[in-house]
């Protein structure tokens, strides 16, 4: 379950010891809110044809849902959030769009300094999220930076605490690697 | 536990048996595979080949496995293949063995010190050796101000990027080149040789250097001293025509100058200044075609004077509906009469100025016209600049109105502090009491009065013509936006990102390929391209005009207060 209350599922693949992906796969596209919100435009569009008997306003309404839909699809709405960890390569976040357009960061182990969940403070209530903290080259003991994950489907405490041990499993190995070494 | 990484050419998976050749990074515990040398093979040519590679690439290259490539296992081939380990002695010896039917490849690793921790797994990565070579990888951008850093810093996918680019070398021979060695890597299709190419080669150096001397001429004489006394100079730094000229013959000197650009953003830039320019000057000539035919100019000039006719009509209708009750309002009578024949009297005189010029005009956008063969930023520049010279009487009108409102806000400020007993101390900076005289006060008290009387009918002709003032320079100022956009969007970039998307990498992504247990895991590493929004932030080209430093907030308090705003963007020099 998400924040708000709609449905999502984690799926956890382990490809090996040292790589594992964790998918979070949001609600689909919602065909009724999608329909309600193009007619909504439409009958719009057609009272003001109706009042100035311009038929301008129809040709540019259609132009509007459409470029609309293009880019709520493209844009907007994010049909997947992956993440992949490899122990000796590094970090992948994956978004997939509900176009099928996907957009890739990769952070390299040596930048990632650790990976925890923090709360904040989002609109009217307090929210748990899973991040990652980056090392400042300059002073390795310092944070430079913080990178969120699962931004749009924003799982739940208790989703976000099993992927959160997961990935310190993972993390873990890397510690002994270097200890080794 | 150990993590071994292979980074392995996709293009090589289909090579025959042979040994592997590659760098290898102890670092990072990885092994880049650069290419697979066939059997049958001399083992002293080979590294005698391999030394060679090694002092041409500065690449450490050595000889870091075997590979096999068969329909079934054979036991004697194996046993060869430990034995060649011994020949080209290597820590650690890496066996890569793949059975044609089977897309599972298996990979094993041989230790000859039994000191080092037992590797239990290896990861294959498979990479696309071509475009991993050609390109340029953009670290992300809080990596890129610490330059000094970088160097010790520097990341692991970069150093993996740096030997793949460095080894050009040994990817520069094509198919149909037989050497001692046979090996497989990524090989280009042959280069082409086309007659047009190499004699375009030829002819852009005597070219460049015609270039070269045309433009020390030109600048020479723009920076002689005839041009430098006060009225000619105020006027170049005015003109935007001046500006976007020497800005294009700036570009033109980059473009020409015969020094090798030294690091890939340098070449990125000179690509960019060519192209933009290419483009600028191929729109340009398409407005002049389009202006040229049909004789438009003359429709223009036609158009024109009727046009600045009717601004100034339109003008003197305002200033006759100013005169009377404006919007109901009741102005000071007597004020509102003389300010409005003084604006009526310019008026006049612009309209005499316009008529006198009519005959003329054709002739002069006829001239004007030609200079769109420059670009069409010129084009534009020309444009703005006919704009300012033609609305020269709003400006009058705006700085008089400005003026007067200026002169009304500070003496009712200066009046209202002695009203409460205070003045403004010069000396201090500071706003002191002061006891005046009641004739001080008297006088101060009746000036107040006037000048708060007087200040609606000033107010009203300064608003006015403060919008008029300000649609100008909107109108302006959209042309100039334009101008920028022109001059700084870096197309060649562009383009290389829509299609060669590869050249310019972010980074990289990896994909997990289909596994089975007991088998190495596959990776595949793609590039991952360069957002659009970077490619312009990164490549974006420097533009001379300085954008207005005030914010919206004190351009307001500028307005309310009546002081200038002016359109022109060299504001920074006219306060010093």
């Amino acid at each position: 379950m998400e924040e708000r209350g709609e449905r999502i599922a984690l799926q956890c693949r382990q490809h090996s010891a040292s790589c594992r992906e964790f998918s979070v796969r949001c609600q689909p596209v919602q065909l009724r809110s999608l329909s309600a919100a193009t007619c909504s435009v439409w009958l719009a569009a057609y009272w003001l044809f109706v009042l100035t008997q311009n038929s301008m306003v129809l040709s540019a309404a259609i132009f509007i849902t459409l470029i609309g839909l293009i880019v709520y699809l493209h844009f907007v709405k994010i049909d997947q959030e992956s993440l992949l960890v490899i122990a000796s390569l590094g970090i992948q976040m994956t978004s997939s769009y509900a176009s099928g357009k996907e957009s890739t960061t990769f952070i390299e182990m040596s930048q990632v300094k650790d990976v925890v969940i923090n709360e904040a403070i989002y609109m009217q209530k307090v929210i748990y999220y899973l991040c990652i903290l980056l090392r400042d080259p300059l002073d390795p003991q310092s944070v430079s930076e913080v990178v969120p994950l699962f931004q749009s489907s924003k799982p739940r405490l208790d989703c976000l605490v099993e992927v959160y041990r997961s990935c310190q499993e993972i993390l873990e190995q890397r510690k002994t690697v270097s200890q080794i070494l | 536990m150990v993590v071994l990484k292979v980074f392995f050419p996709s293009c090589c998976s289909s090579a025959e048996s042979g040994l592997l050749v590659g760098h290898w990074i102890p670092e990072q515990n990885s092994a880049v595979i650069l290419a697979v040398f066939h059997f049958p093979f001399i083992p002293v040519q080979v590294k005698q080949y391999l030394s060679e590679v090694r002092q041409v690439t500065q690449v450490n290259v050595s000889v870091l496995g075997t590979w096999s490539n068969c329909k079934k296992k054979e036991e004697s081939l194996s046993e060869f293949l430990e034995d060649l380990g011994t020949i080209f002695s290597h820590e650690p010896w890496i066996q890569l063995c793949k059975e044609t039917d089977s897309k599972f490849w298996s990979c094993s690793v041989i230790q000859k010190h039994p000191s080092t921790p037992k590797e239990d797994e290896i990861i294959l990565v498979y990479y696309d050796q071509r475009k991993v070579m050609l390109s340029h990888l953009h670290p992300p951008g809080n990596l890129t101000n610490s330059t000094d850093h970088k160097a010790e810093d520097a990341s692991k996918l970069a150093v993996i990027f740096d030997t793949v680019a460095k080894s050009k070398v040994l990817f520069m021979k094509d198919r149909y080149d037989y050497g001692p060695i046979k090996l497989t890597h990524w090989q280009s299709e042959g280069v082409e040789a086309s007659i047009i190419v190499e004699l375009m080669k030829q002819a852009s150096i005597p070219v460049c250097m015609l270039l070269t001397f045309l433009l020390s001429f030109v600048s020479s004489v723009c920076k002689s001293r005839v041009l430098k006394f006060w009225p000619l100079s105020f006027i170049w730094s005015k003109l935007s025509t001046c500006e976007q000229l020497g800005h294009r013959l700036e570009h033109l000197q980059v473009i020409s100058s015969n020094r090798k650009a030294q690091n890939q953003p340098q070449l990125m830039r000179k690509a960019n200044i060519f192209v933009s320019l290419l483009a600028d000057v191929a729109l340009g000539i398409l407005l002049m075609s389009w202006l040229y035919r049909k004789n438009r100019i003359g429709h223009l000039a036609d158009t024109l004077i009727p046009v600045a006719d009717h601004v100034a009509k339109e003008l003197q209708g305002l200033l006759q509906w100013l005169m009377g009750v404006p919007a109901g309002l009741k102005m000071n009578r007597a004020l509102d009469q003389v300010l409005g024949r003084f604006f009526l009297y310019h008026i006049h005189l612009w309209i005499s100025y316009i008529h006198l010029m009519s005959p003329f005009i054709e002739m002069i956008l006829w001239y004007v016209g030609l200079s769109a063969c420059l670009g069409l930023t010129v084009a534009l520049s020309i444009l703005s600049d006919i704009i300012a010279l033609l609305t020269f009487h709003i400006y009058c009108f705006y700085v008089y109105g400005a003026r007067l409102y200026c002169l009304k806000i500070y003496g009712l400020s200066s009046l209202w502090r002695l009203f409460r007993g205070k003045k403004w101390n010069v000396l201090r900076q500071r706003v002191d009491s002061c006891s005046y005289d009641l004739d001080q006060l008297f006088i101060g008290t009746l000036l107040f009065t006037i000048l708060l009387f007087l200040l609606p009918t000033t107010a009203l002709y300064y608003l006015v013509f403060t919008l008029l003032r300000l649609l100008v320079v909107v109108v302006q100022g959209l042309i100039h936006l334009l101008v920028d956009l022109i001059d700084s969007l870096p197309l060649y970039s562009i383009l290389l990102r829509l299609c060669r998307s590869y050249r310019l990498a972010a980074g990289v992504k990896f994909r997990v390929l289909e596994q089975r247990t007991g088998k190495p895991l596959r990776l595949l590493m793609q590039i991952n391209p360069l957002s659009y929004g970077r490619v312009v932030q990164t490549y974006r080209l420097p533009t001379y005009s300085c954008y207005p430093k005030d914010s919206w907030g004190s351009l307001c308090k500028k307005l309310f207060l009546g002081e200038l705003i002016y359109p022109w963007k060299h504001k920074g020099e006219k306060q010093d």
